[in-house]
């Protein structure tokens, strides 16, 4: 035998260890709070990126499921064990992931926090009739095993999020009523993301059937570091709105493009523009006049709100986003629906998953990311978006 | 005129790839590896400079030289911790290394700094107008070119002037013949490393001037795509490493701009490959003699 | 007793040692499935590491045996993966069952990919070393690219193809198979993991039979000296066709594998980073050393996961892991050491070392 033989030999006897090792305890549980009752607590699971490229968004929902469930488990009612599997946003590793919670004994869920993941997980969900709701998976394809004709629902799935065609609608619908913003429309999208080009699809659907006039669209793939030419073009063309559906972080270097090109339409953005001000170091005078439709402001002034933030400011150091308000929401509307149905940690999730259905498509939830919320029995939300532009630093509430 | 102002978009895209190239092409040059690990090494020059800005308040001449000297500093250390070892192992494994290298830095930085976006300082803001305003250039542009071609030139000469330069080209050629010679092979690739590491540095800093946005994975796209500029001048020349930068960046802006911005990444490679079809070894690469 | 000897053979030694391994490994899951003592998580992983040891069997054959660096071997598998979707919606539309309708999918995946990796292969092998690498990368990087614009969708009228812009109109009961950067969704799935159990056995005895085929010792030869392999009539380029094409096949049958495991995927997935991670297995493995391949890309799918009690830090013990076993498995001072106590250990035995 060579030494490498040796080697390798040595490893598969340590994997086929740790195999044997892993297989009864099933991958660790990620416990991050105790409950303190008496009653044993419900197992609260879910699946986000929390390391890699995606990793601020997993992270934002890990930190917000953190403060709810210890706000939740000081007070009444049910409590909640929580545990946070990594996806780093990867259908595959989501998958596994799903499996690693069911092996913990998971019994509610928010599914994952990124669509793509979400998509590969929620037929997983439908075959062990297990309960989830996901922050912030938009696609529909989370919540339909036929996304394109929004048919075949899987039921036990639903979302806290806008679905991304409804937000490609509701911007194209806004920008249509509101032509005083202006008509001529340019669109700068991400044209390998899920979220991106399913808004960009359906706002450019919908722009036709309203006659809006979009005199460019451009897109650019992750890998792009350069934003000159999209928004030379967007400028060349003439365009008095930009619409950006896109998240924060590139929509950040477009304004920045923008301004160093002395191209100064009205940006136009969906709920992922959330979190543009509290980007580290952001020249939040770029930012001024950028409209967008988002169910989620850190500067709304109704208690709940604040004292999210303030926790949140307080424990991780930094301001939170609309995931992280999704996520917040999605653990207390999980708490209102279980208290409602008297759900217990020692049902079966057969009867969990029931109960729990049963609640989120009949109840009303009032949250931080909007009030009223309905869901419907294919798994959509129905709430407002809020239409906000930025003045002077700060979100300021527009007009529908 | 639109056309003048994509192509000098372009160049300034262009020189900083080529500033990571050279950094590159150096390394391969003389220890013949593809060190995955140099995009990274950027992103961590990134980070050091813009907190050496913030949380510090330096100016950023000082930050940009706090940059060079860590990053310096890291590149030696990675090379003596995690490749000196396996100089006599296959080129391969190097590379597998390299990339653990990688993923490592990028982990760390992420568990270090958070993952979420900072953005960068403006750096020069302002910009040359040409033409009575149609046309402008802005001032980074220009000191990023101007940089790229400083360093280029301060390179070429240290290789063909200095002792140490003429040892790095040694080493090059043939290694063992090199040691007979009684050159110091690796301390030669100690010193390597660290000039690779150092041009990493301030290609940071002024890709992050130009593109402000710092986050764990900043390097690792335009590390690739400084990698395809390398091999595109021919890899291990210098003056190759920057033309190949820079044709890149007008190749990519150019196809932006006239065909599409979709497939703007499928195109760039497309021309990559037929460049390589035509000139097998890059377009200022050395022609590879074979012998039984 | 004869016939076992001659497989123990030296000449065939390595090839039983890994029909064994991989037997062995096979059996012993399936006990533990059996018997409940595998959890969820990792009877979910049994495909998808059986999938990318199909297709790191077959990056080793094209830089293990032939020597030529490919850093786009995930986009063969991508090419495989979705040649699966589309092949599979329209059996299930034919009413086809699950287990057929996978040995097709495979077996189109596998086509698709091997011809796709002779066309590109024309111009790839023009190039050497490095330069070859990165043409492979480009490769992959424009097939992603590339699928990441398809849109597919299938209606009773049939299959519509769009590129771009997704401009296709349905009729009623209309299904998009492919759509863009969404990628793959609601594929029905049909792997299972004696199949993929079932495709090892296959690229084993395709790389084996050809490795020790007249053809092998001709890709084999030109790896190891082009120039004296061309004078002694081979054909150097017409077997390095042959390893690559191979090599692509495997892989576009490890995507289809793949594919009909999950039931949405995107293109990204078989990005750059997948290529290389497929290279990792090989190295660690082993070059040219198929069992070795084998155990790495099990070891190192499976390790991620067995590290997620580390929570955030996973990723970057991954990282660790991975620099220290190759500084260990390259480690001069420990190869010796190793030989010393083989040769000792051999010696007691009373017989001759004979490596």
């Amino acid at each position: 035998m060579k030494f490498n033989q040796f080697v390798k030999g040595g490893l598969a006897a340590v994997m086929a260890m740790g195999m044997m090792a892993c297989s009864n305890s099933g991958g660790s549980a990620t416990t991050t709070t105790e409950p303190t009752g008496g009653d044993a607590a419900l197992k609260l699971g879910f699946s986000g990126p929390l390391t890699g490229d995606a990793s601020v968004y997993g992270l934002a929902v890990q930190h917000a499921v953190e403060i709810a469930v210890e706000e939740i488990n000081a007070g009444e009612g049910v409590k909640f064990v929580v545990n946070a599997q990594d996806d780093m946003a990867d259908p595959e590793k989501a998958v596994s992931a799903y499996n690693a919670l069911m092996d913990w004994g998971m019994q509610v869920s928010l599914l994952t926090v990124t669509s793509g993941a979400g998509q590969a997980a929620a037929p997983q969900y439908q075959k062990d009739n297990m309960f989830g709701i996901t922050p912030s998976a938009s696609s529909t394809a989370v919540i339909y095993a036929d996304a394109e004709n929004s048919a075949n629902p899987y039921g036990s799935v639903f979302q806290m999020c806008f679905t991304d065609p409804n937000q490609g609608t509701a911007s194209a619908a806004y920008l249509k009523k509101h032509a005083e913003l202006g008509t001529k429309v340019a669109v700068i999208y991400r044209s390998d993301d899920n979220y991106s080009s399913g808004i960009y699809n359906t706002f450019m659907a919908e722009a036709e059937k309203e006659g809006l006039e979009v005199v460019s669209t451009a897109a650019f793939v992750n890998a792009d570091t350069d934003y000159s030419v999209q928004v030379k073009q967007a400028a060349d063309a003439g365009a008095e709105i930009v619409f950006l559906p896109i998240y924060y972080q590139p929509a950040s270097q477009i304004l920045v493009e923008a301004n160093k090109q002395g191209f100064k339409p009205v940006f136009f953005g969906c709920d992922g523009m959330d979190g543009i001000l509290s980007l580290d170091n952001f020249d939040k005078s770029l930012a001024e006049g950028l409209y967008m439709l988002t169910p989620f402001s850190a500067d709304a002034t109704d208690e709940k709100t604040q004292n999210f933030v303030k926790k949140y400011q307080e424990k991780f150091g930094e301001v939170p986003n609309q995931f992280a308000a999704d996520a917040y929401d999605c653990v207390y509307a999980i708490k209102q629906a279980a208290d409602a149905a008297g759900v217990t940690a020692d049902m079966s999730t057969a009867d969990i998953t029931a109960a729990m259905v049963a609640q989120f498509t009949s109840m009303t939830f009032d949250g931080i990311t909007g009030t009223s919320m309905k869901w419907s029995k294919t798994g959509e939300v129905s709430k407002d978006p809020k239409a906000v532009v930025i003045q002077n630093g700060a979100y300021v509430g527009v007009e529908d | 005129m639109a056309f003048l102002s994509y192509l000098i978009s372009g160049l300034g895209l262009g020189s900083v790839y080529a500033i990571i190239a050279l950094g590159y092409s150096m390394v391969y040059g003389i220890a013949k590896m593809l060190n995955f690990a140099h995009g990274d090494v950027i992103m961590v020059g990134a980070y050091v400079s813009f907190f050496a800005m913030t949380l510090a308040g330096l100016p950023f001449v000082v930050s940009a030289l706090a940059a060079v000297v860590i990053c310096t500093m890291l590149g030696m250390t990675i090379e003596r911790l995690a490749y000196k070892p396996l100089r006599q192992a296959s080129s391969l494994a190097v590379l597998i290394t390299a990339i653990g290298v990688s993923y490592f830095l990028q982990n760390a930085a992420q568990l270090l700094w958070g993952s979420d976006t900072k953005i960068y300082p403006t750096i020069l803001a302002g910009a040359v107008s040409l033409f009575g305003g149609q046309l402008s250039i802005s001032y980074l542009t220009i000191v990023t070119i101007l940089t790229c071609i400083l360093i280029m030139v301060v390179l070429i000469l240290f290789i063909n002037k200095t002792k140490t330069g003429k040892a790095m080209r040694a080493c090059s050629e043939d290694k063992g013949a090199a040691t007979l010679m009684g050159i110091n092979v690796n301390q030669i690739i100690s010193i390597t490393f660290a000039i690779g590491s150092g041009l990493a540095a301030i290609a940071a800093v002024l890709l992050c001037a130009t593109y402000p946005s710092v986050y764990p994975t900043l390097g690792s796209m335009p590390g690739i795509r400084a990698f395809t500029a390398a091999v595109f001048g021919g890899i291990g020349s210098i003056p190759g490493a920057f033309l190949g930068g820079l044709l890149l960046g007008v190749i990519e802006t150019m196809a932006k701009a006239y065909i599409s911005t979709q497939l703007s990444d499928a195109i760039v490679f497309a021309v990559l490959i037929v460049v390589l079809l035509i000139k097998p070894t890059g377009l200022l690469g050395r022609k590879i003699s074979e012998k039984v | 007793m004869k016939f076992i000897k001659a497989l123990w053979n030296p000449k065939l030694r390595s090839r039983t040692i890994s029909y064994l391994v991989v037997v062995a490994a096979y059996i012993l899951l399936q006990v533990m499935m059996a018997t409940g003592n595998l959890s969820r998580l990792f009877t979910s992983l049994l495909v998808p590491v059986t999938a990318y040891t199909v297709a790191a069997i077959g990056l080793n054959l094209n830089v293990g045996i032939s020597g030529e660096l490919n850093l786009g071997q995930a986009g063969f598998m991508s090419i495989g993966a979705f040649t699966a979707v589309v092949v599979s919606a329209l059996l299930e539309g034919a009413g086809v069952g699950a287990l057929l309708r996978l040995a097709i999918c495979i077996a189109t995946g596998a086509l698709m990919a091997a011809v796709m990796g002779w066309l590109i292969s024309i111009p790839v092998l023009k190039l050497r070393g490095d330069y070859l690498a990165i043409v492979t990368l480009a490769f992959g990087q424009i097939i992603m690219s590339l699928i990441n614009n398809v849109y597919v969708g299938l209606d009773p009228k049939g299959l519509h193809f769009a590129f771009v812009t997704n401009t296709i109109q349905m009729e009623p009961g209309g299904k998009l198979l492919i759509s863009g950067p969404m990628g793959a969704t609601g594929v029905s799935t049909a792997s299972t993991f004696t199949a993929g159990f079932l495709l090892i056995l296959i690229a084993l005895a395709v790389v084996y039979n050809l490795m020790y085929s007249r053809n092998g010792r001709a890709i084999m030869a030109s790896r190891d000296n082009r120039i004296a392999a061309e004078s002694v009539g081979i054909k150097v380029s017409q077997a390095k066709t042959l390893a690559f094409v191979t090599a692509s096949c495997l892989a576009g049958a490890a995507g289809a594998l793949y594919a009909l495991n999950y039931s949405s995927f995107a293109a990204t997935k078989f990005d750059f980073n997948n290529s290389i991670l497929l290279l990792v297995y090989v190295v660690l493995g082993g070059l040219g050393n198929m069992t070795g391949t084998v155990i790495a890309t099990a070891l190192l799918v499976v390790l991620p996961e067995m590290l997620r009690f580390l929570q955030n830090y996973r990723m970057l013990i991954y990282a660790i892991v991975l620099i220290v076993i190759m500084l260990v498995s390259n480690n001069e001072y420990l190869r010796l050491k190793m030989q010393q106590l083989k040769t000792k250990l051999t010696r007691k035995k009373g017989a001759p070392a004979n490596e």
